[in-house]
């Protein structure tokens, strides 16, 4: 129960970040847009871009003050699988326009078409690709 | 102005980081609990969508009244635009690499905090794969 109730105030707090963002800055709080977008060249938007990045790498120090314990993170993949999933998070993420937050947690909420569909395809994808390395053989 | 964005900035993105933690997402181990439906399937992480989607809707109710953004000149949300097949690629991309690992942008990003070398790696190979985006667009445009 306890579990349901963090991921609501969880993902609740993740839609109250996306909202200010709207709200105030008029952007929409999508990760890989923000990452990619604050590598060079600098435009206006790079300084709370960055902004939000250090905000972000904050959030589970946060955690650790709140709770006096880092949040878990248990990642046992080989280094070969670790490498070409960041290469395809990375590059997927830009040639699609988004990620689970711009295309899900913002795109989901304005029933954007095109988020429909990618959210649907990057869920079928890791689904499936999940399927075939943990019931496959892979 | 910028300053006060740039506050705005730093503040959304603690929330997200702490949603994040608070939300059990940054665990890759039940990111793929999650995905794999056909396990032990762990439903816990919809409602994390569920719940960061509901309170994001209500904030593109209240920009509908509102002629411009508090601190910006206009709303910069993307318009609809029709369904591409660059679009579902990228995703399906994406959702390969989500699925071989459990770890999307966001909760990698936030996961550097805790300094695992695993982590550090797949954010390294994220941001190579942007920049490959990156550079092999430019070129294409170029020529």
């Amino acid at each position: 129960m306890i579990v349901y109730l963090s991921a609501l105030a969880g993902g609740a707090l993740i839609g109250t970040s996306a909202a200010l963002l709207l709200v105030l800055n008029g952007r929409i709080a999508g990760i890989s847009g923000i990452a990619a977008g604050a590598m060079l060249p600098l435009s206006r938007d790079t300084p709370w871009r960055w902004a939000f990045l250090a905000g972000l790498l904050l959030g589970p120090v946060l955690y650790r003050l709140a709770f006096g314990a880092w949040p878990v993170v248990q990642l046992d993949a080989p280094w070969s699988l670790i490498v070409l999933g960041g290469l395809l998070v990375g590059y997927g993420t830009r040639l699609g326009g988004g990620c689970t937050s711009g295309h899900g947690v913002c795109g989901l909420a304005r029933l954007s078409p095109r988020s429909i569909a990618a959210v649907a395809t990057f869920m079928a994808a890791a689904a499936a690709t999940v399927f075939l390395v943990r019931h496959g053989g892979w | 102005m910028d300053t006060l964005r740039s506050a705005v900035g730093l503040f959304a993105g603690l929330l997200f980081g702490f949603g994040l933690a608070l939300s059990g997402m940054m665990d890759p181990e039940r990111v793929l609990g999650f995905l794999d439906i056909a396990g032990a399937w762990d439903p816990s992480l919809a409602f994390v969508l569920g719940g960061a989607v509901g309170v994001s809707a209500l904030s593109y109710l209240l920009v509908r009244r509102m002629r411009k953004p508090v601190l910006a000149q206009r709303f910069e949300i993307p318009h609809n635009r029709p369904i591409t097949a660059s679009l579902i690629a990228g995703a399906a991309l994406f959702g390969i690499g989500w699925g071989l690992v459990g770890l999307c942008p966001g909760p990698a990003l936030a996961g550097l905090t805790l300094g695992l070398p695993q982590v550090i790696g797949f954010v390294a190979a994220m941001v190579t794969g942007m920049l490959l985006h990156r550079f092999t667009t430019a070129r294409r445009r170029a020529s």
